[in-house]
């Protein structure tokens, strides 16, 4: 059994109410918060170790250090719930079961950056999380954890939650204020950082709901014991969301130090491939990341393991690797067409695509109706080369990274699987009927299941 | 209908603008959006939009470039329920083609359409976070998870009854 720090407490029955939680050790972090002081807080988050876990991984500690503090200038801790990216729903777990952990975390976070009024930002889908959420504030303000002079410290402090309308885009950090400013979700040109110049013009910081639920643990057990689980620069827990055709789909907690397989075929989590099939391929974090076929995910091009941690699931680079992402693990059995598949990922991105960027914005309606032509037998040789040519000109030509996340999935579909699109190509027919079963992707190599 | 909330809506509408710091009042559209279209009948209207942005000082431009951004807003009118149906890659691997295209012979309409009756509306979305219990469609308020025909059935069932009491 991997070690639990976020959903160690998940099933218990009533833990989304404040009594129980409290119980069970709730609060405690807010009370040994307070007789800190802010910046010891900041200090103890980077020794953690603790990385980002909305998708780009960067350290959290130092993201908060970064905060520009000036005089008679409000700050604002913003967390990111507006969880959008196609296989990512641990956030949704987070808030749905474990609404006072989420609430706790932005309160020890409010008081190190010193923010008196936090927001959440939550997707306008999750309707009913907000619910959730304003009952578990209604009960902290009602326990003295939030308010005026929260625990006699003079620091005041209210979190209130925001809904969203639908729009992947303002999981984007300048693109989530924008829309906290009641505005289109378009993203800001990035300097000046939201660290200096976000919400209303003030700095800001914006954290995703797990990174944020972690700061819990890392205050109770202090930054140097969450350091010691995971491997290397992978510190602490990962809530991995894994879906696609498994035996059992949800959202596992791992600390990072078990391998994809274990992860994949272990009954402790996925629980191996539904209905018998084999693995043909797999998007480890998120529809953004590459997909690797069945052999690469489960060994690196240099034959090692591959192991649920940032390094080993971006060894190889975009070559022969991928990324942790966001943790949305989706996976797909050898019945599954990759070139579909890739069709729902970039009308997804053409959808989502803000228009502010033309590359982004022309681009993905480009690779959607080429992928439509390839999928539906209209397709031409030559389609495939001008499918990668589109995505490496949309490909780092955003100003913000939405592009690179509608490009990376095309790239890694045509990379690893091309003689999959040539075959829909050259069969127009045939493969609309069946799909193209290349059973060599699909060995589950070094797998006795 | 005459697009006016009511003493309790705007009681609501007065809260959501007191989050804000004074003179941030802008940021309520978003949340303040959603109320009004739940209220005047499940869709934003330009008579909508117009009484929005009045009650936040807006310029209406303001109200109809927000409105027109984000993709739960309605901007026609839909059946009185309305099926969103998830069809990214996730659930497309669990089926969600064929739950699309059952509600569609269901109801004799395709996406983007409302039936004959005016009762349902069914429109395709993207990924809405409930990946691992595909396929799924929200209805309202809430998700309906890991779709069967058997449950689509009972879904619109469901619906039909619920309307049938309602009138």
């Amino acid at each position: 059994m991997g070690r639990k720090v976020l959903l160690e407490h998940a099933k218990i029955e009533g833990i989304r109410y404040y009594d129980t939680y409290r119980k069970h050790g709730g609060y405690t972090a807010v009370e040994k918060a307070f007789k800190m002081a802010p910046n010891d807080i900041v200090e103890e988050v980077k020794k953690s170790g603790l990385r980002g876990r909305g998708g780009a991984g960067f350290p959290t500690g130092m993201k908060w250090s970064f905060l520009a503090k000036p005089e008679g200038v409000p700050r604002y801790l913003v967390c990111n719930a507006d969880e959008s990216e196609p296989g990512t729903f641990k956030d949704r777990y987070l808030m749905e079961f474990l609404p006072h952990l989420l609430i706790e975390g932005l309160i020890v976070a409010s008081y190190a950056l010193g923010s008196n009024r936090t927001y959440i930002y939550i997707r306008g889908e999750y309707a009913w999380i907000v619910d959730i959420l304003e009952q578990a504030i209604d009960e902290a303000n009602a326990n003295g954890w939030l308010g005026k002079n929260i625990l006699g410290s003079g620091f005041d402090c209210q979190i209130y939650v925001q809904r969203g309308a639908g729009a992947y885009i303002c999981g984007e950090e300048t693109a989530l204020i924008e829309s906290l400013e009641g505005k289109r979700g378009n993203p800001r040109i990035k300097p000046p950082f939201p660290a200096v110049k976000g919400l209303w013009d003030c700095p800001t910081v914006v954290n995703n709901v797990e990174t944020l639920a972690a700061v819990v643990p890392i205050l109770n057990m202090g930054g140097e014991e969450y350091a010691k689980i995971g491997i290397g620069r992978s510190t602490g827990t990962k809530l991995i969301s894994a879906c696609g055709n498994i035996n059992k789909p949800g959202v596992y907690e791992i600390d990072m130090t078990i391998s994809v397989e274990e992860f994949l075929y272990s009954d402790e989590y996925c629980g191996g491939i539904a209905n018998g099939k084999k693995l043909k391929a797999c998007i480890p974090g998120g529809s953004s990341v590459p997909i690797l076929p069945a052999n690469l995910l489960l060994k690196t091009a240099k034959g090692e393991t591959r192991m649920m941690t940032y390094e080993s699931l971006s060894d190889g680079g975009f070559a022969t690797g991928s990324m942790m992402g966001s943790g949305g693990f989706i996976v797909l059995d050898e019945d599954q067409c990759v070139v579909h598949h890739t069709l729902t990922l970039a009308r997804f991105y053409r959808h989502e695509s803000c228009g502010q960027c033309s590359p982004c914005r022309e681009g993905t309606g480009w690779m959607e109706k080429i992928l439509k032509n390839i999928e539906y037998g209209k397709g031409k040789t030559s389609d495939i080369d001008l499918l990668w040519d589109i995505q490496r000109k949309i490909e780092g030509n955003t100003i913000c990274p939405l592009g690179d996340a509608a490009a990376w999935p095309v790239a890694a579909a045509i990379r690893h699987f091309r003689d999959e699109f040539e075959w829909h190509v050259q069969n127009p027919e045939e493969s609309q009927r069946r799909n193209f079963g290349l059973a060599h992707y699909a060995d589950p190599l070094a797998v006795n299941a | 209908m005459s697009v006016q909330f009511s003493d309790t809506k705007l009681q609501e509408v007065q809260k959501m603008i007191a989050r804000y710091p004074e003179g941030k009042q802008k940021s309520a559209l978003i949340p303040i959006l959603h109320v009004a279209q739940q209220e005047f009948g499940g869709w934003l209207s330009a008579e909508t939009m117009d009484y929005v942005a009045s009650l936040l000082q807006l310029d209406p431009i303001e109200v109809y470039e927000v409105a027109t951004f984000y993709s739960m807003y309605n901007l026609k009118p839909v059946g009185k329920y309305l099926f969103e149906v998830c069809q990214t890659g996730p659930c497309m691997l669990n089926g969600s083609d064929n739950i699309i295209e059952y509600i569609g012979q269901r109801l004799n309409i395709k996406a983007g359409e409302t039936s004959a009756d005016g009762l349902f509306t069914l429109k395709t979305v993207e990924c809405l976070g409930a990946c691992g219990y595909a396929p799924m469609m929200q209805l309202g308020k809430h998700y309906r998870e890991h779709l069967t025909k058997e449950k689509v059935d009972a879904i619109i069932e469901e619906c039909r009854k619920n309307a049938a009491a309602n009138n």
